[in-house]
């Protein structure tokens, strides 16, 4: 029966269905679980969870967040034994945020109402058993209490906005006050070299002198407005603690929120994330200027590659004769798209940075050079460079787009355009690059997935781990080319390997993750969009 | 006025020649021969078109009329590897002349080709093309021309109120007569269509012939066709080709009816082909 006739109609092809299937499983599932992981993690940094009072046989407690749960290293696997680890917080206290706790010696957890959470400018997050509020006065408010919490949220809110307020005078007024009589002082040494006058000079920088004095004592009367109060609290193990109100940033009840309240505080920490400045070595904060610096610096090395990429694949596709050179130059071109981004880096550095940024300010700069110390301006890294770097380690992507969407216009279109009489020139710019648009835009997206993502060489060419100011601000000339910047592919990297509390960085690690991934599918879906669009423009090309 | 448009007809009506005499060489090609790489795709090729006349090419798949009517306003140059033998003159001066230039023949040679090939772009950005590349800006001009052109290929009334609509919207039969109308906004001297009613119906087809008959008293036409009747119908002068040679070449008339040759005879008559 084994040559029965429907086993030979069995088609041939069948198990090639399910070998095929059985790869795209495979992939879609890893792509699945990233994905899952990256987004259970990152969100996990926002969701405040109920924060339990854990009593160790030992009689030691401790009141955290539990963090991890894993299989106790070298335990054996038919009775394994689980630890969890906690964050704590205190870390001025407690040495450190986390702590690890066999599972077995805890003998007793429960969940106190009482707990406070607290985020603080310095030393991380706290999990304290509150005392009282004391003022300045030496007013009382213990926190068995009702109005309690709400005097405490209402001083933390007010600590908030003094710090808001005094950043904006520090760093935003004078800070630019600073940049003029920098480049006053630059001047006035300039003058006074060439022995010509400086009277306006000082005057202005006088004036700059009084501005500045204004702005400091404004600065001090908002910082006189600064709570003394401070907050009495209780750490796990019962030692008193004050803490000073100025320094908090956040108060909850873990163990006291509805739920309401606890997606109340997800979207505020979401809000901060994506809106304020790092605090802590990047650690905790917001990460608002990677986000900025990662955008800006995609859209810049975008608006660099792709008409560099556009006009060198014209050339290559519509004037080069076909030849060994030609087809020599098409393999050098692929080639590059192969590199590894470091090699790119590097280039950056030795060409871009020294040769054309040293090059640039000898010339432009000089006077800034001889009168201020021999700071490069764009002698050193900056967004200019590393734009041009990522525009250039991108560039094959986009000419080999661009030479396969030419070569896709169809013939007739191009022979109708010469035979009316249209030049060479007049047929790629009217008929051919409109034609290939959705082409080139495709490459451009390509480009800009890989660029967005590239971290290795921008770290020789101009990101860094904290930049004081953004690339984009409202000083003149508004964009920054020369200005180091920072970028969230850095930071991940930054955050993972070189902070010093790596388990305090972890979930940042992660919630800067999702950030960067959920950034380049924006940024890929707007560009797809506008490709769309494109495309349904010349839908119905071949009927 | 065609008589039938049915092409199953056995009947074949010849048009009597126009009154007009122009110049009798105004297209002449001469000993021409043309090779694509080493494949000899025309040989010894010689014939004159008069001046405001249409000229017929007819003859099987692949004998080569496509080849000599892209020769006419240098279309072949786009492809690699191509030679040639011999010369072709318009009014008196080669087309290869080095001082003449490609652009300037064919301004004054236009072409409609056998696939409808609209841009994509508006009806009226594909009529007026070709004086836009001239430098026309002027929209009265432009406007008056995209009008006048598309009147004349008999598609002024289908688009009038959709001039700013994508080309690519229009119908097969549509984008043909957009082409036609296309190629005769810049008022070239001639006009070479390759098989140009080979996408369209009998009332659209019937159209196109009225404006050949139409465009022939300004313009000289050479026109590629498939089609016995249509070549008949609308042609002065008809060449017959076999395997890139020209076999015969004489009136509409007399190919028709009396042709000398016994491969124009049978292929008329449908005996190969
Ligand atoms: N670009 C080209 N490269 C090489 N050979 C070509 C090319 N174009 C045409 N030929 C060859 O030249 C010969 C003549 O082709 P041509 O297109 O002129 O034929 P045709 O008479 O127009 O045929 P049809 O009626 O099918 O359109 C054919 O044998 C064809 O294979
Ligand atoms: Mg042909």
């Amino acid at each position: 029966m084994a040559n029965s006739p429907s086993d030979s109609a069995t088609p041939k092809g069948e198990p090639w269905v399910w070998f095929t299937s059985l790869g795209l499983i495979v992939g879609l599932t890893m792509v699945v679980g990233l994905l899952g992981l990256v987004m259970v993690n990152g969100f996990a940094v926002f969701w405040a969870p109920e924060v339990p009072t854990v009593k160790l046989v030992d009689g030691t407690t401790h009141i955290g967040q539990l963090a991890q749960r894993r299989i106790r290293p070298g335990s054996p696997a038919s009775d394994p034994r689980y630890e969890r680890q906690y964050q704590v917080g205190l870390r001025e206290v407690n040495g450190g945020s986390y702590v690890w706790v066999d599972e077995k010696k805890i003998s007793q957890e429960s969940i106190e109402p009482a707990v406070l959470g607290l985020e603080r400018m310095e030393n991380g997050p706290a999990f304290v058993v509150p005392v009282a509020l004391v003022d300045s006065q030496g007013i009382r408010i213990p926190a068995g209490e009702g109005k309690f919490f709400p005097a405490l949220e209402a001083e933390v809110r007010h600590a908030g906005e003094i710090r808001e307020q005094l950043n904006d005078i520090n760093r935003g007024q004078i800070g630019e006050v600073n940049a003029e009589m920098e480049s006053l002082r630059i001047a006035q040494r300039r003058a006074e070299d060439r022995r010509e006058p400086t009277q306006a000079i000082v005057e202005r920088l006088a004036k700059l002198d009084a501005r500045f004095a204004e702005l400091k004592a404004a600065g001090d009367k908002v910082a006189a407005g600064i709570s003394a109060t401070r907050l009495e609290v209780r750490d796990a193990s019962g030692r008193a603690l004050t803490l000073p109100v100025a320094s908090l940033v956040r108060a909850w009840e873990p163990n006291r929120m509805t739920f309401g309240q606890r997606v109340g505080l997800f979207f505020g920490r979401l809000r901060e994330f994506l809106l304020d400045e790092p605090r802590e070595a990047n650690t905790e904060g917001g990460l608002m200027p990677a986000i900025f610096g990662t955008l800006v610096m995609t859209v810049f090395m975008s608006l660099l590659v792709t008409p560099f990429g556009v006009i060198a694949a014209i050339y290559l596709r519509e004037y080069a004769k076909d030849g060994p050179v030609l087809r020599a130059v098409r393999i050098c071109v692929n080639n590059l798209a192969g590199v590894p981004s470091i090699v790119f880096g590097v280039f950056g550095l030795g060409f871009f940075v020294y040769v054309l940024g040293g090059s640039l300010d000898r010339i432009f700069f000089a006077d800034q050079l001889k009168y201020n110390n021999n700071t490069p301006v764009l002698g050193t890294g900056g967004l200019l460079w590393c734009s041009l770097t990522l525009a250039l380690m991108t560039l094959p992507v986009v000419i080999v787009a661009t030479e396969e969407a030419l070569s896709a216009v169809p013939r007739g279109m191009r022979e109708a355009s010469l035979a009316a009489g249209a030049s060479k020139w007049q047929t790629i710019r009217d008929i051919l690059l409109p034609a290939s648009a959705p082409g080139i835009l495709t490459g451009v997206i390509l480009a800009m997935a890989r660029g967005a993502g590239e971290v290795a060489p921008l770290m020789l060419v101009g990101v860094v781990k904290l930049a004081p100011t953004l690339p984009v601000d409202g000083l003149a000339p508004f964009l920054h080319l020369d200005r180091k910047f920072m970028h969230l592919g850095f930071h991940i990297f930054d955050l993972g390997f070189q902070s010093p509390d790596s388990d305090a960085a972890r979930p940042m690690v992660f919630a800067t993750t999702l950030l960067l991934i959920v950034l380049v599918v924006c940024l890929n879906l707007g560009a797809i969009t506008i490709r769309n669009r494109l495309r349904a423009r010349f839908k119905g090309a071949s009927f | 006025m065609p008589a039938t448009m049915n092409p199953t007809t056995s009947r074949i009506q010849v048009r009597p020649a126009t009154e007009k005499e122009g110049r009798k060489d105004y297209i002449s090609i001469r000993d021409f021969n043309f090779y694509y790489g080493a494949k000899k795709a025309l040989e010894s090729i010689s014939l004159d078109v008069p001046e405001r006349r249409v000229v017929a090419f007819i003859g099987p798949s692949g004998c080569g009329k496509s080849t000599l009517l892209r020769n006419l306003n240098r279309m072949n140059d786009l492809v690699d590897g191509i030679r040639h033998e011999g010369d072709i003159t318009i009014n008196g001066r080669s087309i290869y002349d080095p001082g003449l230039e490609v652009i300037s023949l064919r301004r004054r040679v236009g072409m409609v080709f056998q696939k409808s090939n609209p841009f994509p772009k508006s009806i009226y950005e594909n009529v007026v093309y070709a004086l836009r590349v001239m430098g026309v800006r002027d929209r009265a001009i432009l406007d008056e021309a995209c009008e006048t052109s598309l009147r004349k290929a008999a598609l002024w009334d289908e688009v009038k109120d959709r001039l700013q609509d994508s080309a690519l919207g229009l119908s097969g039969g549509q984008m043909q007569r957009l082409c036609i109308a296309r190629a005769i906004a810049n008022r070239p001297e001639i006009l070479l269509m390759d098989e140009p009613c080979s996408a369209l119906d009998p009332i659209a087809t019937g159209k196109i012939e009225e404006l050949i008959h139409e465009l022939k008293e300004q313009f000289t036409i050479v026109i590629v066709t498939h089609s016995m009747q249509q070549a008949a119908r609308v042609s002065d002068r008809t060449a017959f080709f076999y395997l890139g040679k020209l076999i015969e070449y004489d009136t509409t008339e007399k190919i028709f009816m009396n042709p000398s040759q016994a491969q124009t005879e049978a292929y008329i008559s449908g005996r190969f082909g």
